[in-house]
């Protein structure tokens, strides 16, 4: 009998492009997905989601996914919740600055040393969630 | 005095393929550099409320979507019920000229800066077309 391939978690961050936060969230992102978890997560375009994508809004019915949010919109979470998604765990930003409130991210564009350490502690948050869930 | 509406800039973003991060770059540094434009977070027709949906009806929209899918250029359909006024897609851009395609769908690499400045010039163009029709 072969081994069931184990299911990927999908981390979805918000990708804000209004603030350094949203930067944050993609970065965060892709530090689990490229780096610290490659074999074990994934991501996806949110905004597949936003335009109700069929094959995207099967995967994360089928798949656990983790939130990344910058702002209080939670545009990630809100919209894997319309869609009845699996949703294993949800990561707010604001949160994370509150615990390291000595760390003052730069722009949109370049999130600066800082904004590049608060995104290593948002990838930790993640990568604990996916090591609680599996 | 009638006052003119900004142009609404809406990039995909995408964060699963490499054109995503050329749609967003490209479209932020725009937003930068110019006064004429406002953006919104595309999830945000779906996260938030009338008001961000009434933002394609506010403002004439240019959208920026890295793939075929046209995440964004659909966003202003569904959720704003208009056209955009010009729809930007990198995936076409690159096939104009296969050498722009990027590698990484996680930072821009040194070799893709040509294919954000194509896109910014690009993008520069319509929003002057733009204008040009709603004046």
């Amino acid at each position: 009998m072969s081994e069931k391939k184990k299911s990927k978690h999908i981390i979805i961050p918000c990708s804000g492009i209004g603030k350094a936060l949203g930067t944050i969230t993609r970065r965060a992102t892709y530090i689990v997905t490229e780096e610290l978890l490659p074999n074990e997560t994934d991501t996806i375009c949110l905004p597949l989601l936003t335009i109700k994508d069929e094959d995207t809004v099967r995967k994360i019915r089928e798949t656990p996914c983790i939130t990344v949010d910058g702002c209080v919109a939670q545009c990630a979470k809100k919209n894997v919740e319309h869609h009845h998604g699996k949703l294993e765990g949800e990561i707010k930003i604001l949160d994370v600055m509150k615990e390291n409130p000595k760390l003052k991210p730069g722009t949109v564009l370049d999130i600066a040393p800082d904004g590049e350490k608060l995104a290593r502690k948002v990838a930790e948050k993640v990568v604990k969630i996916v090591g609680d869930k599996s | 005095m009638k006052i003119k509406p900004k142009i609404g800039l809406v990039s995909c973003s995408g964060e699963g393929i490499s054109e995503g991060m050329i749609s967003r770059v490209a479209t932020r540094r725009i937003l930068e550099e110019r006064d004429d434009v406002v953006t919104i977070c595309l999830p945000l027709f779906l996260a938030g409320g009338q008001e961000e949906r009434d933002f394609a009806k506010d403002n004439p929209c240019i959208t920026v979507d890295g793939c075929s899918k046209m995440c964004a250029s659909k966003g202003v359909k569904i959720y704003g019920k208009v056209q955009p006024k010009s729809s930007i897609v990198i995936s076409e851009i690159i096939d104009r000229d296969k050498r722009l395609k990027p590698k990484s769908k996680s930072r821009i690499d040194p070799e893709d800066e040509k294919l954000v400045h194509e896109t910014m010039k690009i993008i520069n163009k319509e929003i002057e077309k733009v204008k040009e029709k709603e004046e």
